[in-house]
């Protein structure tokens, strides 16, 4: 019984740190435009399948990785461009569909592009299963783990250290108030879109050998990325990674010890009960309004 | 309730219109049963302000406890519509208080997870639900009676339904819960400190709203004569969201006019195959950056802008 709660875990943080990934994309574009991006599952699976895709063509796999995140980030930048610059400042709920339109308009695309086949990318460095304690690990969930870890602390480096970062900080605080001190708003909101689409794909690209992909498999990952990023306490970089993990491992735990079919509802559920005691989440804070 | 009366109209005219009946029997069905839930949806959204993700769930509620208690129990069909309404009612009144605490993009989240777990309870218990494969063999409605076994009169029930939910949904806005409610949208705290309690309003409309779902969700078992999870998922709920805001939100005949409207684009859509879902969301996102008021009320400001700029022109 010990082995299988470690075997549980060791899957449920690899799952939970691709949740934690797209998390952290929602809360970047959170902060940057109080915009909750639905299309963000959407660069998860862009970036999957492009890579497979461009591996396909013959290109190494990291040359083939890198190109699918660039083209990602350019996909996320007309995202900004097109649809969320024209519609800054509109009511929330408009926001949501535009951006569930965008999340459709990726889907129907990537439908025409790739059919509904599934597909699937090699291991990054090979099958063969790491014994850990009893459980296995499979090289991949080494990769998910270590990327994520070192990503998770360059975003962290880039809000605390960097001028831009910042800056970037600022436009969340107060939109009007960074662009009197001079801040470009609109450069930062480019960069918020590139980033989080340039994360999604990160994080598509990493998962692409442990599941299949298809064209619609960035509708529950986005969901779950929002969980991550709500549980968190939505604009919360660090809130939504330790939510995506916590997520991760709660659908692992309720997978291995209750049903595998209900492990959505756990997941739901648990967001639920977060939601009912913390309002705004684990480390959201509480906000004062405005009559 | 000159808008209404010029509905009822438009409703009792169209068969005689010489339309291609399938219009009318199909895609006019399924639209009345849209209005019926766009309706319901905008008086939470549109009217208290109030997101909701998950609204399908309560459209299954309905539509789950006419088809278990019909087929499996030999329950009358009204008798099996007023339990959906009970406990469709009764799970919004539990849910509505710690849910409706929650603001903005937090709720859109509680609604979502809400709308996600009970489609997973629909496929899952499939001893009740008959699980992804569904429930069929629900028999047709029997009103007093009188049997809806035909298009022709399930246009005129669904007419009656939809224009009864319309009748509602206005004189629900026309009274003193109504006002409340509007000055919740406009600022929870001032409406509190008026003296409203808007924990009670907030509570009342989700409930109402919850209802109007679940007796949809009666109907369509009926009309179908078969349920399954697929349509109750999330992109429903996403899609009754789109109706009412497509149209124009805080406008009963803005959530008719969005219902209508999707369901004939989806009507519309289907000879476009695989390209659909692209154009679909193109279209909202467009719609959405151009009117962010909604076509309805967006056209009809327009409208009045025209008039307005021709009238001063005039010497």
């Amino acid at each position: 019984m010990p082995e299988q709660l470690l075997q549980f875990l060791v899957t449920g943080v690899t799952v939970g740190a691709v949740y934690a990934l797209v998390g952290l994309g929602f809360a970047l574009i959170y902060n940057a435009s109080d915009v909750v991006n639905f299309a963000q599952g959407e660069f998860v699976m862009l970036g999957a399948l492009l890579a497979i895709a461009l591996l396909g063509t013959g290109l190494s796999l990291p040359l083939a990785a890198l190109a699918a995140i660039l083209i990602t980030v350019l996909v996320g930048l007309l995202l900004e461009r097109v649809a969320i610059e024209p519609a800054l400042g509109a009511p929330v709920v408009s926001t949501i569909i535009i951006t569930i339109g965008a999340a459709m308009v990726l889907r129907g695309a990537a439908l025409l592009l790739w059919g509904k086949d599934f597909h699937t990318l090699p291991s990054f460095s090979g099958d063969a299963p790491l014994n850990l304690g009893g459980a296995t690990l499979l090289p991949q969930s080494l990769w998910v783990l270590g990327v994520t870890a070192l990503l998770v602390l360059l975003v962290r480096a880039f809000f605390n250290r960097t001028l831009l970062g910042k800056a970037l900080l600022a436009c969340s605080c107060n939109r009007a108030a960074a662009q009197l001190v001079g801040i470009n708003v609109r450069v930062m909101l480019r960069l918020a879109y590139g980033l989080s689409a340039g994360l999604g794909a990160v994080a598509g690209i990493l998962i692409a050998p442990i599941t299949f992909s298809s064209y619609d498999a960035g509708v529950m990952l986005g969901l779950k990325g929002f969980s991550a990023a709500i549980v968190g306490g939505i604009g919360h970089p660090l809130g939504a990674v330790v939510g995506g993990l916590l997520l991760g491992v709660l659908e692992a735990l309720g997978a291995g010890l209750i049903s595998s079919g209900y492990k959505d509802a756990i997941a739901f559920l648990f967001v639920l009960m977060v939601l009912f005691f913390e309002p705004t989440g684990l480390f959201g804070a509480a906000s004062a309004e405005r009559v | 309730m000159a808008g209404f009366y010029l509905f009822a109209a438009a409703v009792l005219l169209l068969p005689w219109l010489g339309i291609d009946p399938y219009f009318i029997t199909v895609v006019g069905v399924a639209a009345g049963l849209h209005i019926i839930l766009a309706v319901g949806l905008n008086l939470l959204m549109g009217y208290a302000g109030q997101i909701s993700l998950g609204h399908a769930a309560f459209f299954a509620i309905g539509a789950y406890a006419s088809a278990i208690l019909t087929t499996r129990y030999a329950w009358p069909g009204l008798l099996a519509l007023a339990a959906g309404l009970v406990l469709a009612g009764s799970i919004a009144w539990l849910l509505a208080r710690p849910i409706l605490r929650l603001h903005g993009h937090y709720l859109a989240m509680a609604t979502l997870g809400f709308g996600v777990i009970a489609h997973v309870i629909m496929v899952q218990a499939s001893g009740w639900t008959g699980g992804p494969d569904g429930l069929g063999g629900i028999p047709p409605l029997n009103l007093f009676g009188w049997v809806v076994d035909s298009d022709t009169r399930w246009y005129a029930v669904m007419a009656a339904a939809t224009l009864l939910a319309l009748w509602l949904s206005l004189n629900i806005i026309d009274s003193r819960i109504g006002r409340a409610l509007r000055a919740v949208r406009g600022s929870e705290f001032a409406a509190q400190i008026m003296g409203i309690d808007t924990a009670r309003a907030k509570t009342q409309v989700f409930v109402v709203s919850a209802l109007f779902a679940a007796f949809a969700g009666s109907l369509f078992a009926h009309q179908q004569s078969f349920v399954s999870p697929d349509s109750f998922n999330l992109a429903i709920s996403v899609e009754l969201v789109t109706m009412v805001v497509i149209g124009g939100m805080a406008s009963t005949f803005g959530a008719a006019f969005g219902a209508i409207a999707l369901t004939l684009l989806r009507e519309g859509l289907v000879v476009f195959e695989d390209y659909e879902m692209l154009i679909h969301g193109a279209l909202l996102m467009v719609v959405m950056i151009i009117l962010p008021q909604g076509l309805f009320v967006g056209i009809g400001q327009g409208l009045r802008r025209v008039l307005a700029l021709v009238l001063s022109r005039q010497p």
